[in-house]
C-alpha cells in the first residue's frame, strides 16, 4: 500500500512538473495562433450607417481584406491611422473598419478629423460581435483573402513594419 | 569598470560557496564535535562579498552606468534616487541578486547561531543551502546576468515603469524574499535533519526562530504589496485574487502551518515528518511561485518579461528539489506510534494545520487550474475571485472558532471546564453583532456570521490577555491582531459606498447622499512625469462634510506611459478614495469615488499580527 501511495506522489509531481514545462512554450498573452490559417467562423457585422448586415459573401468580392478594429476614444487607433490611410490607396486590399464600443457621433468627428480609410464600416457597439475574431482590445487588425481564411494579425497599432508585411502579401501573386 | 567588479565578484562567490562545500564535507569526516574555523571565516568573507556585489549594482544604477543591459533597461537618469536605487531590485536580474544576498547571509548566520546544536546537522545544512546559492549563482551568470554589458552605450535609459515608482513597491521586494527565501535555510535544515538523524525537539528548537522571522516578513511583504495595490493601482481594492498574489500567499500558509506544528514537535516530541514535509514544502512552493512568476507563464502587473528560457533553469532547479526532497523523504520516513488525544492541543494545532492545507490546496488548484486546462485541453479559463470567496469564506468562520478555542486547550487531556466562559463570549459576540445591524445598517448571513465568529476572537483574545501570564503574549497578539483583520475587512466590505459616474469641468452631479463638483484642472511638472491635477468637492448631505480630492492623471516619457494616480483622504473611521480618468476626445472624466470605512485598521491589523511573530522572535531568543 505505502509503495502505491508512493508513486502516486511521484508521478503526481511529474506531471504537474510537465505541465508546466509544457505551459512555458505556450502563449499566455493574446493567443493568435489558432486563428491564423483558419477561416473566420461566421461573419455578422451591422453596417455602421445602415442596417445592411456584412456577411463573408461580401468579402469574396476583394482579394484581400483587412478587418480593423477601433474607437474614438482610443488613442493607440490615432497613431495606426496614417497607416491605414496608405493602406486605403491599396488596389487588392478593402479596409473593414469595425467600430467598437463607441458613439457614432464621436466616431464620425474622427473620421472627418483624420480621414476616412474604411471601404465598409460596421460597428460593434456592445463589444459582442469583435469576441467570435478573438479580439481582446482595440486596435487590432485581421488580414483574410476572399475565402475569409485570417492570412495575418496585428494586436497593438499597425506600425511600419506592418504596413510592410501587408503590403508584401497583399501584392504578391 | 562596474561589470567587470560585478563578474569578478560572481565568480568568486561561486568559488567561495564550492570552498564551503568542499570544507564541510571534510569536515564531516572528523570524529571531533569542533567546526573547521576556516569554514566560518569563508561564510563570513561569502556574505561580505555578496553585500559589495549587491551595491556594485546599486552604485551602477545611482551613476546610471547604462553600459549595463539592465540599468539600461530599468532605469532612467531623471529618475528620482529613491527609485535609481529601488531600481536595483525591480527588475529579474537584480532580484536574484537579491535572493542570493538572502540565501548567503542565512546561510552563514544559521552557521553561528546554532553553535549548541550537532555539528553535523549543522554542516549539511550549510552542504544544502550552498548547493542551493551555487544554483541561483549559475543561473545569474548563465542566463540572468545583472552585470551583463551593452556596447555601444547607450546615452539613455528606457526607465522604470511608473506603476513601479512607489515608495511601498521600494520595500515590498526585499520584505516578501526575506520570507520567502528565507525559508530555504529550514529547507535545507529538514534535509540536514532527515540525512543527519537529528530529529525531535532540538530540530524544532534550530530553526523555530528562522520560521518566525519568514513569517514576520511574508506577512509584512504580503502587507505592503496590498498598500500599493491599495493607493498606485487605482481599483480601491487591496486583494484581486490574482495569480501570483496567490504565489506570495501559499507558502504563507505552508509556513503557518509550520510555526503551529513546530510547537507541537518541541512540546511533545510528535509530528517530526509532518513538521519536515511543510519545511520542504514551504521553500518548494516558495520556488514554485517564483516560476510561475518569472517565467511568464502567468499574466499580472507583477510577471516580468516571458523567457521561456529563464522558466526552464528554474523548472529544473525546482525539479531537482522535489525529487531531492521526496527521495529523503521516502527513504527516512518510518511510521511513528504518535498518539494524540483528540481532545488537546495538540488536536487544535492540527485543526489549525487542516484549515492551512485546505486553505493552500483551494489557492493553489485556483491558480494553477487555467495553467492545466491550457495545457490539457486547450482550454482557456480564469479563476477569479468568486471562486475564492466562495469557497474560502465559509471555513474562515469554523476556523475562527476554532482559533479562539484552540489556545485555551491543554496540552495531552484538555477538559472543557470554561465551556461557560465560551457562551458567555459567544453570547457577546453576537449581542455587539445584532447592535452594529440595529444602529447602521443589516448585511448577508454570512456575513453576520463572519463578524460574529471575528468577535468572538476578538473578546476571547482580549480576555485571554488580562488571565493568561506574559508567555502567551506573542500568540494572543497574532490572533486578536487575525481576528481585528476579519472584522474590519468584514465591516469595511459591508459599509462600503461606490459611486461611478462622468462630470466635466464646473459642473455639479447629486448622486445619493453625495454631491461631487469638478471644480478645477491644473497641470503641474515633475521631475519625471507630468500631471493633471482635479480638484474636486465631495460633498456628504447625511454628515454635512465637505472633502476636497486632488486625484491625478500622470504622463510619464520614460517610458511614455499614462497612470491614474487615486487621491485618497484617510482617516481613523475610513477613506475617501477618489480616481478621475479622461475620456478621450470628450470633455467628460471619469470619475470612481468609494468610501471605505476602516481601511487603516485593516493595515494595522496585519502590523499587529506580524509585531506578534516579533515579538515571539524575541522571546525564542531569549529562551535560547
Amino acid at each position: 500500500m505505502q509503495k502505491i501511495i508512493k508513486s502516486i506522489i511521484v508521478l503526481l509531481f511529474i506531471f504537474v512538473l510537465l505541465v508546466f514545462y509544457n505551459s512555458l512554450y505556450r502563449e499566455t498573452n493574446y493567443s493568435t495562433d489558432y486563428l491564423v490559417g483558419n477561416k473566420l467562423a461566421k461573419i455578422n457585422l451591422k453596417s455602421f450607417d445602415d442596417n445592411k448586415i456584412y456577411t463573408s459573401e461580401d468579402f469574396k468580392k476583394s482579394r484581400y481584406t483587412l478587418i480593423n478594429f477601433w474607437a474614438s476614444w482610443c488613442a493607440p487607433c490615432r497613431v495606426e491611422h496614417p497607416y491605414l490611410m496608405q493602406l486605403s490607396k491599396e488596389k487588392n486590399l478593402r479596409i473593414l473598419g469595425v467600430n467598437f464600443k463607441d458613439k457614432k457621433i464621436n466616431a464620425s468627428k474622427f473620421l472627418n478629423e483624420l480621414g476616412n480609410p474604411y471601404y465598409y464600416m460596421a460597428k460593434d457597439t456592445k463589444g459582442k460581435q469583435s469576441v467570435n475574431f478573438g479580439i481582446f482590445g482595440i486596435p487590432e487588425s485581421i488580414l483574410i483573402n476572399n475565402d475569409t481564411i485570417v492570412l495575418k494579425k496585428f494586436i497593438g497599432p499597425l506600425n511600419e513594419q506592418n504596413l510592410n508585411d501587408i503590403k508584401k502579401i497583399i501584392n504578391s501573386l | 569598470m562596474l561589470s567587470n567588479t560585478g563578474n569578478f565578484l560572481l565568480f568568486i562567490n561561486i568559488f567561495l560557496s564550492s570552498l564551503i562545500i568542499y570544507n564541510s564535507y571534510k569536515c564531516l569526516k572528523t570524529k571531533n564535535n569542533i567546526i573547521f574555523k576556516n569554514i566560518y571565516q569563508i561564510s563570513l568573507m561569502q556574505s561580505t562579498l555578496v553585500l559589495i556585489c549587491f551595491f556594485t549594482l546599486i552604485a551602477a544604477f545611482v551613476v546610471s552606468d547604462f553600459s549595463l543591459i539592465t540599468v539600461y533597461q530599468n532605469s532612467h537618469s531623471l529618475k528620482p534616487l529613491f527609485y535609481k536605487i529601488s531600481g536595483t531590485w525591480g527588475n529579474h536580474e537584480g532580484s536574484l541578486l537579491l535572493w542570493v544576498i538572502i540565501l548567503t547571509i542565512f546561510s552563514f548566520l544559521f552557521l553561528i547561531l546554532n553553535k549548541n546544536h550537532s555539528k553535523n546537522y549543522r554542516l549539511y545544512t550549510l552542504i544544502i543551502q550552498n548547493l542551493l546559492i551555487l544554483g541561483f549563482l549559475f543561473f545569474i551568470i548563465l542566463n540572468s546576468n545583472p552585470f551583463s554589458s551593452i556596447n555601444p552605450i547607450p546615452k539613455e535609459g528606457l526607465g522604470l515603469n511608473p506603476i513601479l515608482q512607489d515608495p511601498a513597491l521600494a520595500i515590498h521586494p526585499p520584505l516578501l524574499y526575506i520570507g520567502f527565501v528565507g525559508s530555504s535555510i529550514y529547507f535545507s535544515a529538514a534535509m540536514a535533519s532527515m540525512i543527519s538523524n537529528y530529529s525531535g525537539r532540538l530540530f524544532a528548537q534550530s530553526i523555530k526562530s528562522w520560521v518566525l522571522i519568514s513569517w514576520t516578513f511574508q506577512t509584512l511583504g504580503i502587507l505592503v504589496g496590498s498598500i500599493w495595490a491599495y493607493y498606485e493601482l487605482g481599483w480601491g481594492g487591496f486583494w484581486f485574487w490574482d495569480p501570483v498574489e496567490n504565489a506570495s500567499l501559499l507558502p504563507w500558509f505552508a509556513m503557518t502551518a509550520l510555526l503551529h506544528s513546530l510547537l507541537v514537535l518541541e512540546k511533545r516530541n510528535t509530528l517530526y515528518f509532518w513538521t519536515i514535509i511543510l519545511c520542504l514544502l514551504t521553500f518548494i512552493l516558495s520556488v514554485t511561485g517564483t516560476f510561475l512568476v518569472r517565467s511568464g507563464i502567468l499574466n499580472s502587473v507583477h510577471t516580468f518579461a516571458n523567457d521561456p528560457s529563464r522558466g526552464i533553469y528554474i523548472l529544473i532547479f525546482l525539479s531537482l528539489m522535489i525529487f531531492a526532497s521526496i527521495y529523503f523523504l521516502f527513504s527516512k520516513y518510518r511510521p511513528t506510534n504518535d498518539y494524540i488525544n483528540s481532545n488537546s492541543k495538540e488536536t487544535f494545532v492540527l485543526i489549525n494545520n487542516w484549515f492551512m492545507m485546505f486553505y493552500l490546496i483551494t489557492v493553489l488548484l485556483g491558480t494553477l487550474y487555467p495553467i492545466f486546462t491550457d495545457a490539457i485541453s486547450n482550454n482557456k479559463i480564469s479563476v477569479g475571485p468568486p471562486f475564492y470567496n466562495s469557497v474560502i469564506i465559509p471555513v474562515v468562520i469554523a476556523f475562527l472558532f476554532f482559533m479562539a478555542i484552540g489556545p485555551q486547550a491543554k496540552w495531552i487531556r484538555n477538559k472543557f471546564s470554561n465551556l461557560k466562559s465560551i457562551l458567555l463570549i459567544l453570547s457577546g459576540a453576537i449581542f455587539i453583532n445584532f447592535a452594529i445591524v440595529y444602529f447602521f445598517k443589516s448585511y448577508s448571513l454570512i456575513s453576520n456570521l463572519i463578524l460574529i465568529s471575528s468577535l468572538f476572537l476578538i473578546i476571547s483574545s482580549i480576555f485571554d490577555i488580562f488571565k493568561n501570564n506574559r508567555l502567551g503574549l506573542p500568540r494572543i497578539i497574532s490572533h486578536l491582531s487575525f481576528g481585528f483583520l476579519i472584522l474590519f475587512i468584514g465591516l469595511s466590505h459591508n459599509f462600503s459606498v461606490e459611486k461611478d459616474f462622468n462630470l466635466k469641468l464646473g459642473e455639479v452631479k447629486k448622486i445619493d447622499d453625495y454631491e461631487f463638483a469638478l471644480l478645477d484642472l491644473k497641470l503641474s511638472q515633475e521631475t519625471n512625469y507630468r500631471a493633471v491635477v482635479g480638484k474636486l468637492e465631495v460633498n456628504n448631505s447625511n454628515t454635512m462634510k465637505r472633502r476636497t480630492l486632488y486625484p491625478e492623471i500622470r504622463i510619464y516619457d520614460n517610458p511614455q506611459t499614462l497612470t491614474y494616480e487615486a487621491s485618497i483622504q484617510t482617516n481613523f473611521l475610513g477613506d475617501h478614495y477618489l480616481t478621475m480618468s479622461n475620456i478621450d476626445r470628450s470633455e467628460y472624466y471619469n470619475i470612481k469615488f468609494q468610501h471605505k470605512p476602516l481601511m487603516i485598521w485593516i493595515w494595522v491589523s496585519v502590523i499587529l499580527l506580524s509585531f506578534g511573530g516579533f515579538l515571539s522572535l524575541f522571546k525564542n531568543a531569549k529562551n535560547n
